[in-house]
């Protein structure tokens, strides 16, 4: 797959992977291309070939109908490379979307919590963090809007719901996607390997400004994230108290403080 | 078989009730129940539609290279309002009518509607169809069908964009034309059932005396297995239809979960299911993928063993993958739902119908191969049209079996690979192998043939610029471009897919402009064409054993078939082929 690092296929092949299962489908990719470039160079080779040697003048075509041998061969040859792929692929699958990642709770091996509730409506991702008493869903949620921090270095695990029609949650730095069905809650993981910002688009029509449904994902350290949403906290808190109780429910904050949060430190 | 009752039709089918009058015409040329006549309307109102679906790809790919500018001529004309620019909400429109258009207007009522109609009786030495009168009304159901689709674009507000697989909630919460849309669909749904069933009875019980099954030309083959699809899974998306219908009209929930937001506010009745829509459609939609394909790779077969003078190779194999491709159609329908939230032990299932139904398809690729190997070929624009066919189809079929495996899924599905995967299938080969039938199948319908020169020069040029057009979209569906996109270049990462996109759209303008050559050589050929013979092509199947154009009731006396449609090249013979009517 060298020649994609050259002019001017340079940057026309799988963008940067930042997650570890990620890596699982692009070898698959490769392997499945390498694969599909060996058969399309030979059957186009032959049929080159039966082209050309047709171009030579024979008199007569030559007579004949069937060959039980070869047909069995061209179908046991490609049928097994694709019993092989079929089976191949399994591993890659089951870390992607069937083995939910665990961690240990009291010596007891559980389903790791949602970190993060991400709900979709249209056009805008919701991004809901756990307030204070570390559960989602309640009224002390910290809000975002399209764009989220996260930390890198562990599974991360999101869950997906919808508001009003079906979207999807892709992030193509991440070999993420999931299809979020408004009365689903849909479970995604992952984890991202380094420091970086990645973009989040929607990959299911939703509308007309399906194309703008776009959001921005920031992976940091733990401990930059910890002491990132501990102070999320304090400005709610803050804002919570500062407008009493006019305004209340969701507060909604801003990125930026995360830069504001780092120089702190 | 059944050709007794060939003569009770024809009394009563107008022919013979004198010349002249307004009558006479509409019954012969307009509500004609010959099937020569149904599959020249077929022929040509398929061709106009092309026409408009090509002209809304055109605009999608404009919007693509040039987002957000004033489009030159159709700009002003259409969208005078926006100062002639595409508005988001009418890209969406484009490409889903663009998508509908040319499956259900072009497509499948060309491959089954114009060829099938044509073909089948001639090919299996029929008078004329088994229902004559069922196959007038399916292609006249055609025209409400269309008439909904287009006066579905000028609903005030906003034209069906939900895309042409309609998934809800989208497509019953928002968007006033969607009902006209769907009303559409299910016109057209009936009147491509009408047909199957027709085609079937046909095949099945009106062949000549000798024509067994195992003797019949791939092209009937082709066409009866696709009638079967037809016949099957049709009324699954015809109930799915009324379904999402009675949810936008009567406010059902068949699809609709509860407590969606709407803009009319919070809709708290539910309790229906998304994902069943998506399932049922699919059922659907999955086997029409080889509705629009088995046909092409019939007359395909056909035009390649008569252009090689070689008969097909492994015909049993052929036939028997055609039926393994049919019968696994059913069961790989999952494999477009592998991350919509569908259980995912359940895509593994699927993944594995999948990769079997990959099988025949590669044995028939093989087949081809086979059958050219040690041909004495002639390269006539119809020939050339069935090896762009062959070697279009390989791309596609091998992209296809990267698009089977779920974890490469996560990455591609929604982005161009797939648009570039069924382009090559769908453009590369189906409409390749219609212009390869139409090249070959011109002679005998007008009795004239078209220009070999432009043919080629089509040729030329079409194969050239598909590939321009569609094999850089796999790129962009590396990167995870995705599809249905009015402005890709909002998110940073697509930025710089900006010129591969404007090279695309260059290549599709040069492919339109291929097609006007066509357009030009077709209905040139129709008045100025070179007249020609009953054979031209020295071919072996029964159509060619009657005059160019064929009369109505097709044969003067009853055929009778003597071998398989594919003796060319016999050894010890003098002549290079062996009509299946001569003894």
């Amino acid at each position: 797959m060298a020649a994609f690092n050259i002019w001017p296929l340079q940057g026309l092949w799988l963008p940067d992977n930042y997650s570890e299962t990620g890596r699982t489908i692009d070898h698959l990719w490769t392997l499945l291309h390498t694969i599909c470039a060996v058969i399309f160079l030979v059957t186009g080779i032959v049929l080159a070939w039966a082209l050309w040697r047709a171009g030579t003048g024979l008199n007569k075509a030559t007579y004949f109908t069937h060959n039980t041998r070869l047909e069995i061969i061209w179908s046991i040859i490609p049928g097994g490379i694709l019993v092989f792929i079929a089976i191949y692929q399994m591993q890659s699958w089951n870390e992607n979307k069937l083995l939910h990642p665990k961690e240990l709770v009291n010596g007891v091996s559980v389903s790791r919590p949602p970190l993060v509730r991400v709900v979709a409506r249209r056009f805008s991702w919701e991004f809901h963090y756990p307030g204070s008493d570390e559960k989602l869903e309640t009224i002390d949620d910290l809000y975002f809007e399209n764009e989220m921090v996260l930390p890198y270095g562990e599974d991360v695990v999101l869950q997906l719901e919808s508001r009003d029609v079906i979207h999807s949650f892709f992030v193509p730095k991440l070999r993420v996607k999931q299809d979020i069905i408004p009365g689903h809650a849909q479970m995604i993981w992952f984890q991202a390997t380094q420091e970086a910002e990645v973009a989040l688009v929607c990959a299911e029509l939703c509308g007309w400004g399906h194309y703008a449904m776009q959001g921005r994902i920031k992976f940091v350290s733990r401990a930059e994230f910890d002491s990132w949403l501990t102070k999320q906290m304090e400005l709610k808190s803050l804002s919570q108290k500062g407008s009493a109780a006019s305004k209340g429910g969701l507060v909604q904050t801003s990125l930026e403080t995360v830069s504001i949060n780092e120089s702190g430190q | 078989m059944n050709n007794n009752d060939v003569t009770s039709q024809d009394s009563t089918n107008g022919h013979h009730a004198g010349r002249g009058g307004l009558f006479w015409f509409l019954g012969t040329y307009v509500f004609a129940r010959d099937h020569k006549i149904i599959g020249l309307q077929f022929l040509f109102s398929t061709l106009i539609w092309m026409i408009v679906g090509g002209l809304l790809a055109l605009a999608v790919r404009w919007q693509l290279a040039w987002p957000w500018s004033n489009m030159p001529i159709f700009g002003a004309l259409l969208f005078s309002a926006e100062g002639g620019q595409i508005s988001p909400e009418f890209y969406n429109v484009l490409f889903t009518m663009h998508a509908t258009i040319m499956i259900f207007f072009v497509v499948i009522p060309i491959l089954a509607g114009a060829f099938g109609n044509y073909l089948i009786p001639l090919m299996v030495g029929a008078r004329d169809m088994a229902f004559p009168t069922l196959n007038m009304m399916s292609y006249w159901l055609l025209w409400p069908a269309f008439g909904c689709m287009i006066a579905s674009m000028w609903v005030p507000g906003t034209g069906p964009s939900a895309g042409w697989t309609s998934y809800p909630p989208l497509s019953v919460l928002f968007g006033e034309a969607q009902g006209l849309w769907l009303l559409g669909l299910i016109f057209s749904g009936i009147a491509s059932m009408m047909g199957a069933i027709n085609y079937i009875t046909t095949i099945i019980q009106m062949r000549a005396p000798g024509m067994t099954l195992l003797r019949m030309p791939m092209t009937v083959w082709g066409m009866l297995i696709t009638s079967i699809l037809q016949a099957f899974a049709l009324p699954v998306l015809t109930a799915a239809l009324l379904m999402l219908l009675s949810d936008r009209m009567f406010d059902t929930s068949f699809f609709l979960a509860e407590g969606l937001e709407t803009p009319a506010g919070t809709r708290l009745a539910g309790g229906g299911e998304p994902l069943l829509w998506q399932h049922l459609f699919w059922f659907y939609s999955h086997p029409a993928v080889y509705i629009m394909i088995l046909p092409a790779m019939g007359m395909v077969s056909d035009i390649l063993s008569c252009f090689c003078r070689k008969p097909v190779f492994g015909y049993r194999p052929m036939v028997f993958s055609m039926c393994a491709i049919a019968g696994m159609g059913f069961i790989v329908w999952g494999h477009h739902m592998f991350i919509s939230g569908m259980n995912y032990y359940l895509s593994v299932s699927f993944l594995i119908s999948t990769m079997l139904i990959a099988l025949p398809s590669g044995i028939k690729v093989f087949n081809w191969l086979a059958t050219i190997w040690g041909g004495k070929i002639e390269f006539s624009a119809a020939m050339l049209f069935a090896l762009g066919f062959v070697s279009m189809f390989i791309i596609g079929g091998l992209s296809g079996v990267v698009m089977a495996v779920p974890p490469i899924d996560i990455m591609i599905h929604d982005t161009y690979y797939i648009v570039a995967h069924f382009h090559y299938v769908l453009f590369g080969s189906s409409i390749f192998g219609v212009f390869a039938a139409i090249y070959f199948w011109f002679p005998k319908m007008f009795g004239r043939t078209m220009n070999e020169g432009l043919g080629k020069l089509h040729f030329l040029i079409s194969f050239i610029a598909v590939n321009c057009t569609f094999f850089p979209m796999h790129f962009l569906g590396a990167r995870g471009f995705p599809r249905r996109y009015a402005d890709p270049y909002v998110v940073e990462e697509f930025r710089d897919l900006l010129p591969l996109n404007q090279f695309i759209t260059y290549a599709a303008i040069a492919m339109a402009a291929a097609q006007v050559l066509f357009f030009l050589n077709f209905f040139g050929s129709l008045f100025f064409g070179k007249r020609t013979t009953e054979n031209p092509w020295h071919a072996n199947s029964l159509e060619w054993s009657v005059p160019s154009p064929p009369p109505h009731g097709n044969f003067d006396f009853q055929p009778i078939v003597y071998r398989g449609p594919y003796e060319y090249s016999v050894p010890d013979r003098d002549e290079d082929h062996w009509p299946q009517w001569v003894e």
